[in-house]
């Protein structure tokens, strides 16, 4: 008994399988999230590889489209939704005077369950007829009746990490719910704990879905039901109404943590407080409330009646509101601040730019007789890395750089930083940006060869991408040697423009904090 | 000494500033020079095409981007504003305003009112693309991993019908060979139709779900096993006009392509009548029967275009099995024929009986028995296959 306070982590592999501390836990969720990165970025490399040129230089047409779909997988469910659960995890009970999550064993549960998931994901590459090749949105009947053997795994795999991600969501409606300091109200809260807690909302709400679609699945697979098939009574395109019920709420689940960052930095390095506190929490459950209703929107070709066309049209052209909201409350934050530029800072400014731009082609792909040209071209490809890499992973970077010194009690290489960022938003903008042009010329996605007008503009998207990618190796090495050997600080504020509670523990972060709650200065308002 | 650091250091600063600036400055410029003119030949936007809604769309198309592109420069350009005079470097100090209910009001209601200005257009629009009344000309559009079936509907009962396949040969693709100015989008036989008509297609899928995608037709269309989609054009320019499918449907997606000859009413007209003509020829030569050395010459053929790709030039095999002395084309006919006719489910051997016609399944399969070393000397007629195919 005489233990019980101030007990340190446990020693040797042990601490980190039977973990329930939400430090350790979030620092296994964001490794984890970086090695399947590096695995979905290379998967991208081999696609944009064989995209180089015309012609089939380097793989086959069956592997490329294998590339094509665990890139989009491991990116979405291993790579990015991972990373900001891991996110949520060290910082939603700093943010909120919480001495842990308020579920601590089924975290454990939700992260541990997650490798296994994705190594039987990955086993597929290895099976007879090789991995799911049909697409990460994986349309039936390709993904069902004509599938190899294989994607009997890839159902248990998305079932696994569905799991996962229901249960981590649990826990941090759980936490924000009952955990708070007392003093720390609702309105109260950092930005990052309100998308965090909408976004676990949506999670709850449709990943169900996606665990009902993916077993209807299984069943037209091996027991002979007919769901997405016409010739048993069935549709195809229900999938897709099921996917993307499913799909449409999960771009939101990637983007909104990823807005709570960037509304956590700009404010700090602005030294101003984030403008419209209240106004980007409306916004934020505006859109999470819209994702709900604007499913068809991706399936403006499937032969929808017209007036379901326009309904899905004008409720999608509604989105571009609050998302505006955001954006002018984030640029006028910066108006008239303090403004400095490490390199947390560059990569919101570059998220705010690059962010806006895929939000414009968002609005134009909104327009359902202009998406009959947009849809399935490379300009769908473009609009979606603008959203998923700049938004996401830009923001992602931010964080790691903004909270890591926090972490571990010493800062990062700023000139390593600032040559990530800068790397970074000349490979992305290289290998994206050409990618509008080409999907406007009439360029289809997913396809591994290419019409000889398409050549220019894909060989400067696949050396962007490529600059791209290796500017990742040079984030690993920095914030590796930030951990071993960064220089050392013990200010609790490390930022001096940052507020929050999590600023208020000691640098690093010891590893039980706020195990009595602290006391909320009424005057602030929120950080 | 000190002094003089400090002022290199500043001086320094500047210099990286200005660095970035520049670095900025080029990226955008490198845009604008893209959307200019591209590399030599590249389109870098959308095609208006050739029919009066292609002409709508790329109109909304250019006012949504100009005015997101009046929205962005404005919004950039407060917040580059603040990059460069509120910065910290420079002795700015911070103001602690974070809220304005009248701004806030503002800048939600007037994107709405943009919005309903949007939505305007996008509306009349969608509504002339689902408006396939009074329709000249039924097309029936099939697609199959991974080709297109057309066929032309016709009030008397004369349906003309046939496969477009991709033309551009394994050695081009390969590398083997330089790629010719079509590559990739070049087919066997084009869908003809005729200039100043509506003309309806209806699409449809045999497997899985396709897309039919002509740019300068401004026509896309989802194929879907089991239903039927309706799309139309009405084309006032004669011409070639290429597009490919656009929805994954498995390996070959990539090398479906659509070849769309828009040609004038008169040749149109003596196109269509020919091949009238040549489906009541095949008609005919169902009943006929074939020497050997016939239908080799006709298998040959319909080798080289319906079974080369996966089974090999010489029946060694590749995606398919190899033919050359396999056990099935050096065994029980009947079962080499069903095979040709149905397929083996499960696999990349598609059924063939819906493809090919009578004629040239008998041939096929001939073919097959009696090249690569195959020296069976057996044979199929076209009234075996339409025996098989009765059961």
């Amino acid at each position: 008994m005489g233990e019980h306070h101030h007990h340190g982590p446990a020693k040797g592999l042990t601490r980190w399988l039977f973990t329930t501390n939400h430090k350790d836990i979030g620092t296994m969720y964001l490794w984890f999230s970086f090695a399947m990165f590096i695995l979905g970025g290379s998967f991208a490399m081999i696609i944009r590889a064989e995209l180089f040129q015309p012609g089939l230089q380097l793989v086959e047409p069956e592997f490329f489209n294998q590339m094509t779909t665990l890139h989009g997988l491991v990116m979405v469910f291993g790579a990015i939704m991972p990373s900001f659960v891991g996110l949520a995890n060290w910082l939603i009970p700093m943010m909120i005077g919480a001495p842990d999550m308020a579920l601590p064993r089924m975290n454990n549960w939700s992260f541990w369950i997650l490798p296994p998931a994705f190594l039987l994901l990955a086993s597929t590459l290895f099976m007879e007829g090789g991995a799911p090749a049909a697409g990460w949105t994986f349309y039936a009947p390709l993904s069902t009746t004509y599938a190899g053997p294989s994607v009997t795994y890839f159902i248990f795999a998305i079932h696994v990490l569905g799991l996962s991600s229901i249960m981590g969501s649990i826990n941090i409606i759980a936490t924000v719910m009952n955990l708070r300091a007392p003093g720390m109200t609702y309105m109260k809260m950092p930005l990052f704990v309100w998308t965090w807690l909408i976004t676990a909302f949506l999670l709850v709400a449709v990943m169900p879905v996606l665990a009902g679609c993916v077993t209807m699945m299984l069943m037209d697979v091996h027991f002979g039901t007919s769901f997405f098939s016409a010739a048993g009574g069935g549709d195809p395109v229900l999938f897709q109404h099921i996917f993307w019920f499913f799909g449409h709420p999960e771009v939101y689940i990637i983007i909104l943590p990823a807005f709570g960052v960037v509304s956590q930095i700009i404010p700090a390095f602005s030294r101003k407080p984030l403008f419209g506190y209240d106004s980007m929490v409306y916004a934020t459950a505006s859109i999470a409330f819209l994702s709900f209703i604007v499913w068809a929107h991706h399936m403006y070709t499937v032969g929808l009646p017209v007036a379901g066309e326009l309904f899905f049209m004008y409720a999608t052209m509604l989105i571009a509101v609050p998302t505006g909201v955001k954006v002018f409350n984030w640029v006028t934050t910066m108006w008239r601040g303090s403004l400095s530029f490490e390199t947390p800072m560059l990569f919101c400014i570059g998220f705010l730019i690059l962010f806006t731009i895929g939000g414009f082609t968002g609005l134009m792909l909104a327009i359902a007789p202009a998406d009959f040209q947009y849809h399935d071209t490379y300009f769908v490809v473009a609009h979606f890395h603008y959203v998923m890499v700049a938004g996401a992973v830009f923001s992602m970077s931010a964080a790691i750089y903004f909270w890591l010194p926090k972490w571990c009690g010493r800062m990062y290489n700023e000139t390593m930083g600032k040559t990530h960022f800068w790397i970074s938003f000349v490979g992305f903008n290289l290998a994206f940006f050409p990618q509008h042009f080409v999907g406007l010329a009439g360029m289809p996605r997913r396809i591994p060869d290419y019409a000889l007008q398409f050549t220019d503009f894909n060989m400067m998207s696949t050396v962007g991408a490529f600059i791209y990618g290796l500017s990742q190796i040079l984030f690993l090495y920095n914030v590796i040697a930030t951990i071993v050997a960064g220089k050392k600080v013990s200010d609790p504020k490390v930022w001096d423009g940052a507020e929050g509670l999590e600023w208020t523990v000691a640098t690093p972060a010891p590893y039980h904090t706020f195990e009595t709650p602290p006391k909320i200065d009424p005057a602030h308002a929120h950080s | 000494m000190i002094y003089y650091n400090m002022e290199t250091r500043k001086m320094s600063f500047e210099a990286k500033r200005l660095l970035k600036l520049a670095t900025c400055s080029v990226l955008m410029l490198m845009s604008a020079v893209a959307l200019a003119y591209g590399p030599e030949g590249s389109q870098v936007n959308m095609d208006p095409g050739v029919t009066e809604v292609g002409e709508n769309i790329f109109n909304l198309h250019m006012v949504i981007l100009i005015i997101c592109t009046v929205i962005g420069v404005a919004v950039f350009g407060v917040m580059f504003y603040s990059i460069i005079y509120h910065r910290k470097s420079k002795g700015a100090v911070a103001s602690h305003f974070h809220e304005s209910t009248k701004v806030e009001i503002a800048w939600t209601v007037v994107p709405f009112f943009i919005l309903i200005g949007m939505a305007v257009p996008a509306t009349s629009s969608l509504l002339a693309v689902y408006n396939t009344d009074d329709a000249e000309l039924d097309i029936l559009v099939t697609g199959f991993q991974w080709k297109w079936k057309y066929e032309y509907i016709d009030e008397n009962g004369q349906n003309v019908s046939f496969f477009s396949n991709l033309r551009t040969p394994q050695s081009e693709i390969r590398n083997s060979e330089p790629k010719g100015e079509h590559y990739l989008l070049e087919v066997d036989e084009p869908v003809v139709i005729p200039v100043d008509t509506k003309v309806r297609f209806l699409i449809t899928a045999n497997d899985v779900i396709h897309s039919w995608w002509v740019p300068e037709l401004a026509v896309k269309r989802d194929a879907i096993p089991g239903f039927i989609n309706e799309a139309w054009t009405k084309v006032h320019t004669v011409g070639v006009y290429r597009g490919q499918c656009a929805e994954l449907c498995g390996k070959d997606h990539g090398f479906m392509p659509i070849v769309v000859n828009v040609v004038s009413k008169d040749e149109y007209a003596t196109w269509l009548s020919g091949k009238q003509a040549e489906a009541a020829a095949v008609k005919e030569l169902m009943a006929q029967t074939f020497t050997l050395d016939q239908l080799m010459e006709r298998g040959a053929d319909v080798y080289a275009r319906s079974c080369l790709a996966c089974h090999g030039a010489k029946g060694e095999g590749g995606v398919g099995t190899a033919l050359a002395g396999s056990a099935i084309a050096t065994g029980d006919i009947a079962k080499h024929l069903d095979i040709g006719i149905n397929g083996v489910p499960g696999t990349a051997m598609q059924a063939f009986g819906g493809q090919l016609n009578d004629v040239e399944m008998a041939a096929v399969i001939t073919y097959q028995r009696n090249a690569f070393g195959n020296n069976m000397g057996d044979m199929i007629q076209p009234i075996d296959v339409y025996n098989h195919k009765k059961g």
